[in-house]
């Protein structure tokens, strides 16, 4: 068995293990009307955690994109309060300026080979501010259009929602799934996270990958923060804070090593949906305080990174 | 010829790397690239590959003048180089590795089924046939350095260096390497051989090319060369010109330590070696023939995993360095800047860090005891500083490694291990270096010194251990202790085996 695939196993396992013991508990759980809420509640958080994969794939981090996500709310909102633009013009406008953002915080890590880190950690704090800048209060956004998106579902046997923002999600963990595996860019990006030295020397344009990495980060967190602006229906500058972490933890939960080169798509989702599916039940208990969700997650966080610690001893014994 | 290089020259301060050095490498030959530390060996290599560029000289590679500026440059001419540590990403797969940059596509997409197809095409040609899909890290050395050579030929396919590429496997793997390569060469590549290990020279390569500081000292073919000229070369005298000094007569002294069988798999093979009080046990061979590892070994750096270790009080615990501290042994490491120092301390703090380590960092050393410490051994070692308060990256090589001496000393250790104590130092501070070493040794320590100088080790050593391709493979006591017995015995030819 490949090695590299045993954390998506266990990631998948202790999914369906916790949605069997859910389920024992509480039958409902396994409705369409769940499953649909979990794609719903965590779609924007599925869609940034796509482009945080992928950093954390080429062995950097982005700290950012919880920022990022509020002020594109608060962008959108006071963009279609204070102009009589169209909200798929301010979306474009919007994905633009986040992917642009991106770029830049990726070139600076490349050319000035300081640590993504404290790029993004500067990023985050602009971000931020810059969403203060904009508004200071939460702004509701009323545009009809934007009743047009969250109105849009199809009904599932079950009357389970699937709606537009849970179909996105899956669809861009798709989109995330074949760049990073069937691209060259992919490769490049797992090359880096493997040693970027080695890379370098078997030809992969570091300087490239590694802006195009963080350009598609600040896309995701851009369309993340459209997601989150549609599913709260307004925009505001304190909204997501800390949501970076909450998606680097569902990338490690995933299955992808933090320090870069090895990981899935796939298991970015599965993480994703691990960590909805654990507000969940503690909603359905009703008794259990929702501080219970940061401790089942950071638990979950530790034994993943044993076990990342423990399968990289094994697979060094192995030679 | 294929590739010719002349008088390829490389300057960097201080000293000139490569001097005027010619090289023809034909195609449908492996060609021995030979030379000690600092010969010029990497340089060259460098040059070649586009990481460094030359200050003079000329490349020709099939007629045509070449000038690479970096290693992918250097590739699509058609040169390809293979390191010690292979150079591929253990976390892709085979397929991945082999293929990157490749890739077939279709659609813009990777052609998965193709790729695989491809790579297990390729790797068919060198005799292997391994599922391509898994990551490479999961196969041995041996593997991961045959899929880098075929990744090196296809990319490349006129010149394939292989720089140590054997350092790291054992003897099964090296001869599968080996059949690689020779396949390579009756396809008609050129390819340049770099490797410490003789033998391996001797089965594999055609011709040789012998550098010594930054000089061409001989290119000839390898059918009829002996050994012993070839260790002639590297270490550049010619055995008419030694003049073996008398080594002062060994006395008899009890042996203090006794090491039986110890050894460590694919690092050392297990020896016997005692230890008498007040004793220089040298060890000398070629650079990569297990010195440093030997010394490791004992320190407990990278612990032995046979044999056994005692005093005349019973057995001796080695297993890391901190025990072996306490059985009362030192180590000063080859690289001093990186493993002896800490150069933004200054002298005292350098000096006292030993002796602090050992009695816990609860329990400090009143100052003016360090003051007087460090006072102490700057005025016995003659360590040449304006104060004891100087960071200690600003004294010399020589200071420095007097500073080193002194930690240990400070210690009052009965067995130290220098590892090229003179290396770097000025004439003047290496004489004063030696006769430290004398001093020391007439007060009862022991000392094992390696270093590559033989005359130092005829000089100091009252006996001399001579290693070959990670063995003990001779010893030499009293009289016998001279440059030429122990070049004879580094080479493996008369009677000192």
């Amino acid at each position: 068995m490949n090695t590299r695939l045993l954390p998506l196993y266990a990631t998948i396992a202790i999914f369906v293990l916790a949605y069997a013991l859910a389920y024992s508990q509480f039958p409902a759980m396994l409705s369409t009307r769940v499953i649909g809420n979990l794609l719903t509640d965590n779609a924007y958080l599925g869609i940034v955690a796509v482009g945080m994969t992928l950093v954390i794939l080429s062995g950097g981090i982005d700290l950012s994109v919880g920022s990022v996500i509020a002020f594109s709310g608060v962008f959108i909102a006071v963009a279609l309060r204070d102009t009589g633009l169209h909200p798929l013009a301010v979306f474009a406008a919007l994905l633009l300026l986040t992917t642009v953002f991106g770029a830049g915080m990726g070139f600076l890590i490349d050319r000035l080979a300081m640590p993504a880190f404290i790029v993004t950690l500067a990023g985050m704090f602009l971000a931020r501010g810059a969403a203060y800048l904009l508004s200071v209060q939460a702004v509701p956004i009323t545009h009809p259009f934007y009743k047009l998106l969250q109105d849009a579902y199809w009904l599932m046997p079950g009357r389970g929602r699937l709606t537009l923002i849970g179909v996105l999600m899956l669809a861009v963990v798709a989109l995330g799934a074949v760049v990073a595996h069937r691209t060259r860019f992919g490769t490049s990006v797992y090359a880096l996270g493997g040693g970027a030295q080695t890379a370098r020397l078997m030809g992969v344009p570091q300087g490239r990958t590694t802006v195009l990495v963080y350009a598609f980060s600040g896309l995701m967190a851009g369309l993340s923060g459209i997601v989150f602006s549609v599913y709260t229906g307004s925009g505001y500058s304190l909204a997501t804070v800390g949501t970076e972490l909450t998606a680097i933890a569902a990338v490690v939960i995933g299955g992808t090593l933090l320090t870069g080169g090895s990981g899935t798509m796939i298991g970015t989702l599965v993480g994703v949906l691990t960590m909805g599916l654990i507000q969940t039940y503690i909603v359905f208990d009703g008794s259990l305080s929702s501080w219970w969700t940061k401790i089942v997650i950071g638990l979950l966080l530790l034994g993943f990174i044993l076990l990342q610690k423990g399968l990289l001893r094994l697979s060094q014994r192995g030679r | 010829m294929l590739l010719s290089i002349r008088s390829l020259t490389k300057v960097f301060p201080g000293t000139r790397a490569l001097d005027d050095v010619d090289l023809d490498i034909a195609a449908g030959e492996v060609h021995a690239l030979l030379g000690e530390n600092g010969a010029g060996k990497s340089t060259l290599i460098k040059c070649l590959t586009g990481a460094y560029l030359r200050d003079g000289g000329t490349i020709t590679l099939e007629g045509a003048p070449i000038d690479p500026r970096s290693t992918l440059q250097a590739q699509e001419l058609g040169i390809g180089t293979v390191y010690q540590e292979v150079n591929l990403l253990p976390n892709l797969t085979v397929a991945q590795n082999l293929m990157f940059g490749r890739e077939p596509r279709r659609f813009g997409l990777i052609d998965m089924r193709g790729m695989r197809s491809q790579a297990r095409a390729t790797l068919a040609q060198y005799g292997l046939s391994i599922d391509v899909d898994r990551d490479l890290g999961s196969y041995s050395v041996a593997i991961q350095q045959i899929v880098a050579i075929a990744r090196a030929v296809e990319i490349s396919g006129k010149v394939l260096i292989l720089d140590e590429p054997t350092a790291s496997l054992d003897a099964a793997e090296v001869a599968m390497v080996f059949d690689v390569v020779r396949g390579l060469r009756d396809r008609g590549m050129a390819i340049v051989f770099v490797s410490h290990f003789l033998d391996q020279v001797f089965d594999l390569a055609d011709r040789v090319t012998i550098l010594r500081n930054g000089r061409r000292v001989a290119s000839q073919p390898i059918v009829g060369l002996s050994r012993m000229a070839l260790v002639e070369q590297m270490l550049g005298r010619a055995l008419e010109e030694v003049v073996a000094s008398p080594a002062p007569e060994a006395e008899q002294a009890p042996a203090m330590l006794h090491f039986d069988g110890i050894g460590r798999a694919g690092v050392v093979a297990p020896f016997d070696l005692t230890v008498a009080a007040g004793e220089v046990v040298g060890l000398a061979g070629l650079l990569g023939s297990g010195r440093t590892e030997t010394a490791e070994m004992l320190f407990g750096i990278r612990p032995a995993q046979t044999g056994t270790a005692r005093d005349a009080d019973g057995p001796l615990d080695l297993r890391h360095p901190r025990a072996a501290i306490a059985a009362g042994f030192g180590f000063a490491p080859e690289d001093r800047k990186t493993d002896g120092i800490v150069a933004d301390l200054s002298i005292r703090e350098n000096i006292i860090l030993g002796l602090q380590a050992r009695r816990g960092w609860a329990r400090p050393i009143p100052r003016a005891e360090q003051n007087r410490l460090a006072d102490d051994y700057i005025r016995q070692l003659d360590i040449r500083t304006s104060g004891r308060e100087k960071p200690i990256g600003e004294l010399s090589g020589g200071n420095q490694q007097k500073a080193v001496l002194a930690r240990w000393l400070a210690m009052n250790p009965r067995f130290l291990i220098l590892d090229e104590p003179t290396r770097g130092i000025d004439v003047g501070a290496h004489a004063e270096i030696l006769r430290l070493i004398r001093t020391l040794t007439d007060k009862g320590l022991s000392l094992l010194l390696i270093s590559s100088e033989l005359d130092e080790l005829v000089a100091v050593a009252d006996r001399v251990i001579v290693l070959r391709d990670r063995a003990h493979v001779a010893q030499l006591t009293g009289a016998a202790v001279g440059a030429d017995a122990i070049m004879h015995a580094i080479a493996g030819t008369g009677d000192a085996a």
